[in-house]
């Protein structure tokens, strides 16, 4: 019978555990013991046979399966994945960040008194007045400052951050609005760039 | 490979199912094959499978990110096998009497163990001979098996995935493939 430390070290070159000198014994006793030999291939058949089932796959359906039993995902980070799948959600949000943004600091910056250039407006201390029996032409936009309707303007009037009087005699063709608070204020520079986007198609039809 | 997943589990933290998915794919062919040998039976590997992944996902902010995130997969879906295989203990003993008959108890149904003939060596039925014998292994044996020629871990990993002292781990490795030796002698 052989020694019981052959077998081990069988298993120490198997584990891949044996030093050179274990490795020699192991060599000239497989060579003597035939039995040993066999017992040796053996295992080695063995080990090879193990190995030579590992390469299965997981069923077709199955990450889609782990996933459909995963709690709720959260909120944000749906919202998260929304823009980052949808490049042109996020630049549109974006950019309407960085617009009421812009709207909000001029609208601050803003403090300074002016009106819109018609002939016949007369202006005095921050105040414009529409004298009596004049008709202005054209649309009035007063910022920062009070208008006073006596007499006609034929267009729209605009006062923004400001005041308005019209007198019982006063008469405006157009819609008249005042422009109190940013929201107004937005309001009132998204309508005026819609005009004038239609306004420059209209020219262009007109030519 | 051990990067992304990191990446990847630090989104799962922050609740990105998304990135879990791509956990699942790198992950989903070893895990399975691990529950398959372990268990033997193509739709409990499934099952115990699919609920290891989810295990890691409702516990991963328990996963300690400097060791290897395969390790610890590995010990969650290693525990459930042999949870597993406890559960179903066989309902039926070899040595219990066969019912109406006299004397006579299951060890007769066995076939006799006598070398196949040389038809038998077809690739198919080797591998299912091999995981027949696996699966005879005592699950201690087995697990180790399984984790060290079918995962190809190193022992190291393998004590730590068993979290058993590394001359345990060389022992069952060693039973074990002295068991199937003598079982695929005559293969």
């Amino acid at each position: 019978m052989c020694p019981e430390q052959i077998i081990e070290l069988m298993h120490q070159y198997l584990d891949e555990e044996i030093d050179s000198k274990e490795e020699q014994v192991l060599r000239e006793h497989l060579q003597s013991c035939k039995e040993c030999e066999e017992i040796f291939n053996e295992l080695k058949k063995t080990v090879a046979f193990v190995k030579s089932i590992s390469n299965m796959q997981a069923p077709p359906d199955f990450t889609a399966n782990v996933l459909a039993r995963l709690p709720k995902e959260k909120k944000q980070v749906l919202a998260a994945r929304l823009l980052r799948n949808h490049p042109f959600l996020s630049a549109a949000s974006l950019f309407v960040v960085l617009m009421m943004g812009s709207l909000f600091s001029t609208w601050n910056q803003d403090q300074e008194f002016s009106v819109s250039k018609q002939q016949n407006l007369v202006v005095k201390n921050n105040t414009v007045t529409v004298p009596k029996g004049e008709v202005v032409k054209g649309d009035v936009i007063v910022r920062n400052g009070k208008l006073k309707i006596e007499g006609e303007v034929q267009g729209n009037v605009t006062v923004i951050h400001g005041e308005k009087y019209l007198a019982s005699a006063g008469h405006v063709t157009g819609q008249i609005d005042e422009v109190n608070e940013v929201f107004d204020w937005i309001w009132y520079q998204m309508k005026r760039s819609a005009k004038e986007v239609a306004g420059f198609f209209d020219q262009k039809e007109a030519k | 490979m051990e990067a992304i997943v990191k990446k990847r589990i630090k989104q799962v933290i922050k609740g990105d199912q998304d990135a879990f998915g791509e956990i699942v794919e790198i992950y989903k062919n070893s895990v399975y094959q691990l529950c398959y040998r372990m268990l033997g039976n193509r739709q409990e590997a499934e099952d115990i499978a699919q609920e290891a992944f989810l295990r890691a996902y409702v516990n991963i902010k328990s996963f300690n990110q400097d060791l290897k995130f395969s390790t610890w997969l590995f010990r969650i879906a290693t525990n459930l096998c042999i949870d597993r295989l406890r559960k179903k203990k066989p309902d039926y003993y070899l040595d219990a009497e066969v019912a109406g008959t006299e004397g006579l108890t299951m060890y007769s149904q066995i076939p006799s163990e006598t070398p196949l003939p040389e038809t038998e060596l077809e690739s198919l039925e080797l591998q299912e001979t091999v995981q027949k014998e696996i699966l005879k292994l005592p699950e201690k044996y087995r697990s180790a098996i399984v984790l060290k020629y079918i995962e190809d871990l190193s022992l190291n990993e393998i004590s730590e995935i068993l979290d058993l002292p590394l001359g345990t781990v060389k022992t069952r490795i060693h039973r074990g493939r002295e068991a199937l030796r003598q079982q695929l002698r005559y293969v």
